[in-house]
C-alpha cells in the first residue's frame, strides 16, 4: 500500500536523524541514504500533486451522500 | 366599511396619529435594559444605536445636547440601561427611543445566561484540556460545517487551497436563528459518520444574539461528544462562545481555522529542502571521513616508515643485548668475591688448620669413625691417627678415664 505523505515524511525525518547520529556501518548508511532520497522525491511529488476537491454532504431520508460542489 | 366612519389618512397623518397615541405619556421616562449594537457616532454629534436583547431590537437616538454629559463612550456589545421617551421618527415611520441618559448595566441577561452555562459546563469538565483531541498533522479530508451563503466557506476554501489543497466535505449548516443549534448539532453528527480527519465549525462575526447558537448547551455537548476533532471559528477574534471553549482548538476567525487545519505547502517544501540538504551533507561527510581514514591507513603502511620502524627495533634489540652482557659480567664478579669470602671462613674452621697447630685426629679402623671417647675403642683395636704431615697406624694397648675439666 502506498504510504501517506505523513508516513513518508515521518520516515524521512527518522532516517535523517539516524544518519546524523552516525553510528551505522557504511553499508547501512548508504542503504538509508538511498531510501531517504527516494522518500524526498515521493514527498515532493505528493506536495506538487495535491489538489483541492470540494464535495457537499447532502442528508436526506435518513441517509447521506456526497456530491461534487462547484466553487 | 370603516371608510365613512374613520375616513382616509395620508401616510403622514397616520404616522402623526400613531405618534399621538404612543407619545401620550405611557412610554415616557422609561428605563430599558439592553445591549448596544450598530452604534454610529455621527459627525453631527448625535449618537444612533440599536438596543437589543435575545429576541428584540430597539432603535435609539441620543441627541448631542443629552449626550454631552455622558461619562463613557458607547461600545458595540456594551450592556446598558437607557433612560428616555418613546418617539416616532416620522420620515421613516419607525418608532425609536430618545435617550436622555445611559448607564452601564452590570450583567445583561444574555451574558448572565452565557456565564451560567459556561460555569456549569466547566464544572462538568467539558472544557478540560485532557479531553481535547489532537489535530493530525496532515489531514487528507476536512469537514466544513457553516452557512452555504456568506464569506466563511469561501474564505476557508481559499486559504486551504493556497496552503495545502485537500479534500473538503462541506455540509450546509444554519448558523443563526431558531434552527441554528439543531442544525449545528446535526452537522456534527453527520460529519462524524464520514471519513473526515477534522471538522471546521465556522461562522462570521456578529452580535451576541447572532452567535447565540454557539452558546447553546446542545451544541456544546455535540462538540464534546464528537469523535472527530473540531476547530471552532466563530465570529471575530474577540468573540468567545461556549463552542470555542469546548472545541479541541479555537481559531480566532474562519481563515485562521483553515491555517491551523493544514500545514503550509511552501513551508513543507522548505522543510523538504532542509531534509534533502541534511541527507546530502551527511553523506558527503560520511564518504570524506572514510576517505581520510583510508588515506591514514595507507600512510601508516608506507615502506620507508616500515623500514624506519624496523631499524628502531634492531637498535632496541642491540641495546637490550648490551645491557644483558654487562649485567652478566657484574654478576660473575660479585659471585667471585662472595666465594673468596666464604673460602676464608671455611679455612678458619678446617680441621687442617687444627692439625697445623699440633692437634691430631684419631679414627677407628676399619670404619674410620672419629674417636671422641674411651668408650669408642677397645683394647687391641686398630686406630689411625692423622697429624699435620701424615697418618700413624696404632694398636690400642690400654685406656684410662681422666677428668680434664
Amino acid at each position: 500500500m502506498e504510504m501517506s505523505f505523513e508516513e513518508s515524511l515521518t520516515e524521512l525525518e527518522e532516517i535523517v536523524d539516524k544518519l546524523e547520529k552516525g553510528q551505522l556501518s557504511l553499508d547501512d548508511s548508504l542503504m538509508l541514504f538511498e531510501k531517504g532520497i527516494k522518500l524526498v522525491n515521493e514527498c515532493n511529488m505528493k506536495l506538487k500533486n495535491a489538489q483541492q476537491k470540494v464535495e457537499q454532504l447532502i442528508v436526506e431520508n435518513g441517509g447521506s451522500r456526497a456530491e461534487n460542489l462547484e466553487t | 366599511m370603516c371608510l365613512e366612519t374613520k375616513g382616509i389618512y395620508t401616510v403622514h397623518e397616520f404616522t402623526l396619529a400613531v405618534k399621538g397615541v404612543l407619545t401620550r405619556g405611557q412610554f415616557n421616562d422609561v428605563w430599558i435594559r439592553g445591549e448596544i449594537s450598530n452604534f454610529t457616532n455621527h459627525n453631527s454629534g448625535h449618537r444612533y444605536f440599536t438596543l437589543k436583547d435575545k429576541n428584540s431590537q430597539l432603535q435609539c437616538v441620543m441627541f448631542k445636547w443629552y449626550g454631552k454629559n455622558l461619562r463613557f463612550e458607547l461600545e458595540y456589545g456594551m450592556k446598558v440601561l437607557v433612560f428616555g421617551d418613546l418617539d416616532i421618527y416620522e420620515q421613516k415611520g419607525v418608532y425609536q427611543l430618545k435617550a436622555r441618559d445611559i448607564r452601564p448595566d452590570g450583567i445583561g441577561e444574555l451574558y448572565k445566561a452565557y456565564e451560567q452555562l459556561k460555569n456549569k459546563l466547566a464544572m462538568e469538565g467539558l472544557f478540560s484540556p485532557d479531553h481535547k483531541k489532537p489535530l493530525i498533522r496532515f489531514p487528507t479530508k476536512i469537514g466544513v460545517a457553516t452557512s452555504p451563503t456568506g464569506a466563511v466557506l469561501h474564505d476557508i476554501l481559499t486559504v486551504l487551497g493556497r496552503r495545502y489543497p485537500v479534500n473538503i466535505l462541506f455540509i450546509p449548516t444554519v448558523v443563526q436563528g431558531d434552527n441554528a443549534a439543531q442544525s449545528i448539532v446535526s452537522s456534527i453528527y453527520e460529519l462524524n459518520k464520514t471519513d473526515v480527519d477534522l471538522i471546521i465549525l465556522g461562522r462570521g462575526g456578529g452580535s451576541i444574539e447572532d452567535l447565540w447558537a454557539f452558546n447553546e448547551e446542545m451544541v456544546a455537548r455535540a462538540i464534546y461528544n464528537s469523535r472527530i476533532p473540531i476547530i471552532s471559528a466563530v465570529g471575530h477574534e474577540t468573540d468567545y462562545t461556549i463552542a470555542d471553549f469546548v472545541a479541541d482548538v479555537r481559531a480566532p476567525t474562519p481563515s485562521a481555522a483553515a491555517e491551523i487545519a493544514v500545514p503550509d505547502r511552501l513551508e513543507l517544501t522548505n522543510h523538504m529542502i532542509g531534509l534533502w540538504n541534511r541527507l546530502m551533507n551527511n553523506q558527503k561527510r560520511l564518504v570524506s571521513d572514510r576517505m581520510s581514514y583510508l588515506s591514514d591507513l595507507r600512510d601508516s603502511v608506507e615502506p620507508h616508515l616500515f623500514v624506519e620502524r624496523l631499524t628502531q627495533h634492531i637498535q632496541f634489540i642491540d641495546d637490550l643485548a648490551q645491557r644483558k652482557s654487562f649485567s652478566i659480567g657484574r654478576l660473575v664478579d660479585t659471585k667471585q668475591a662472595l666465594l673468596n669470602a666464604h673460602a676464608g671462613r671455611l679455612n678458619a674452621v678446617s680441621p687442617l688448620g687444627t692439625l697445623s697447630r699440633g692437634y691430631s685426629i684419631a679414627l677407628k679402623l676399619p670404619d674410620k669413625t672419629i674417636v671422641q671417647s674411651i668408650e669408642d675403642v677397645e683394647k687391641s683395636d686398630e686406630v689411625s691417627i692423622i697429624v699435620n704431615d701424615g697418618k700413624i697406624r696404632c694398636n690400642v694397648k690400654d685406656k684410662e678415664e681422666c677428668k680434664w675439666k
